[in-house]
């Protein structure tokens, strides 16, 4: 007891904050970064469907995403509240998909084009009527390997 | 006149590391991608002539599913939750019943002779069915699929198939193939 408390008396020394600054920087720069990564704004709900088999996608940069769902709240007014096909930043139809996956593939490498899997991000009210269509179209372009997103069930 | 620099607090790096740590773990389990992997057939070329595929009748079952998320899977109706146990059942075929799908012995590399069944799972749907339904039906399948894998490789390498290492799920694959058809849309709401 009695070392700490004589440590006490001393004079603390004073706090250097010079490397402060240089961590905050490495924290911003590290937000800047990933948040440009993913520009993508959400313009349809999508809840999802639980699936407890869904295994994980190994090559997440050689994706394709196609969302299907109701347009967000503020968005209802204008489009209504039917299902609708997001691809990269806007409301697309089934024709657009063709362009969609040309353009996908050409971003990615010449080696890895084969392995390009789309995934289709899917409300869990959606009919399959929407689904066939994408995958009958998806089907036409030869864009053959496909993922139904879902996800895990919470464990109990 | 040179003043005596205070030493340098280091004792708080250690937090900052921490809470870098904490972001970056909470992060990237968030963004998990997952899902049911599948592959769609080619289309049917156009000039080609369609091919008769004739496929025995006993080695396909039909799971339908209707507008109203019903489901049907042989020739009976059937709950979700017992579907699983038909398609364990049909690929199985344990007694080798004339009405389940018949098995062919098949040489796998590095592990020999193996009767692989020659079922396939064809599921049908109508526009009308929800795709919680139809996920739900599509993971039943897989799960018998799974499970069936599981107790091969328990009774062969003695652990599930997950743990195996990349040869050896070949072979499991290999040995109970995932034939899953997903057939052209059709109407399904008069059966």
């Amino acid at each position: 007891m009695a070392k700490f408390g004589r440590s006490g008396k001393k004079d603390v020394p004073g706090l250097t904050t010079a490397s402060m600054s240089d961590i905050v920087f490495m924290l911003l720069f590290f937000f800047m970064v990933t948040t440009t990564l993913r520009e993508t704004e959400n313009k349809v709900m999508v809840q999802l469907p639980e699936a407890s088999e869904s295994a994980k996608l190994e090559r997440k940069d050689l994706a394709a995403y196609i969302s299907v769902g109701p347009p967000i709240q503020r968005l209802q007014a204008q489009y209504g509240n039917d299902a609708r096909i997001q691809l990269n930043d806007s409301f697309r139809s089934v024709d657009d998909i063709r362009d969609f996956i040309a353009t996908e593939r050409e971003s990615k490498s010449e080696a890895d084009r084969q392995f390009m899997t789309v995934s289709i991000k899917a409300d869990e009210n959606v009919r399959m009527g929407i689904i066939t269509d994408i995958k009958q179209e998806l089907r036409r372009c030869s864009a053959l390997k496909i993922m139904y997103a879902a996800r895990k069930p919470a464990a109990d | 006149m040179a003043k005596k620099l205070p030493e340098i607090n280091s004792s708080s790096t250690a937090d900052i590391a921490f809470l870098l740590l904490s972001f970056f773990l909470m992060t990237s389990n968030m963004a998990q991608d997952a899902g049911l992997q599948r592959r769609l057939p080619p289309m049917p070329d156009e000039n080609q002539k369609v091919q008769n595929q004739k496929v025995n009748r006993r080695n396909i079952i039909t799971v339908k599913i209707n507008s109203a998320d019903r489901l049907m899977a042989g020739n009976e109706p059937i709950d979700v939750s017992m579907l699983k146990y038909k398609i364990k059942e049909f690929l199985v075929n344990a007694n080798n019943d004339p009405k389940l799908p018949e098995k062919e012995m098949k040489n796998i590399e590095g592990y020999g002779q193996y009767p692989v069944s020659k079922g396939v799972i064809s599921l049908q749907n109508d526009r009308g069915t929800s795709y919680q339904a139809y996920i739900a039906a599509q993971n039943e399948i897989v799960k018998a699929i799974n499970e069936l894998r599981d107790d091969f490789s328990k009774a062969n390498y003695g652990k599930p198939y997950l743990n195996l290492d990349e040869d050896q799920q070949k072979i499991v694959r290999e040995a109970i193939p995932q034939n899953i058809s997903e057939a052209e849309p059709k109407d399904v709401s008069k059966n």
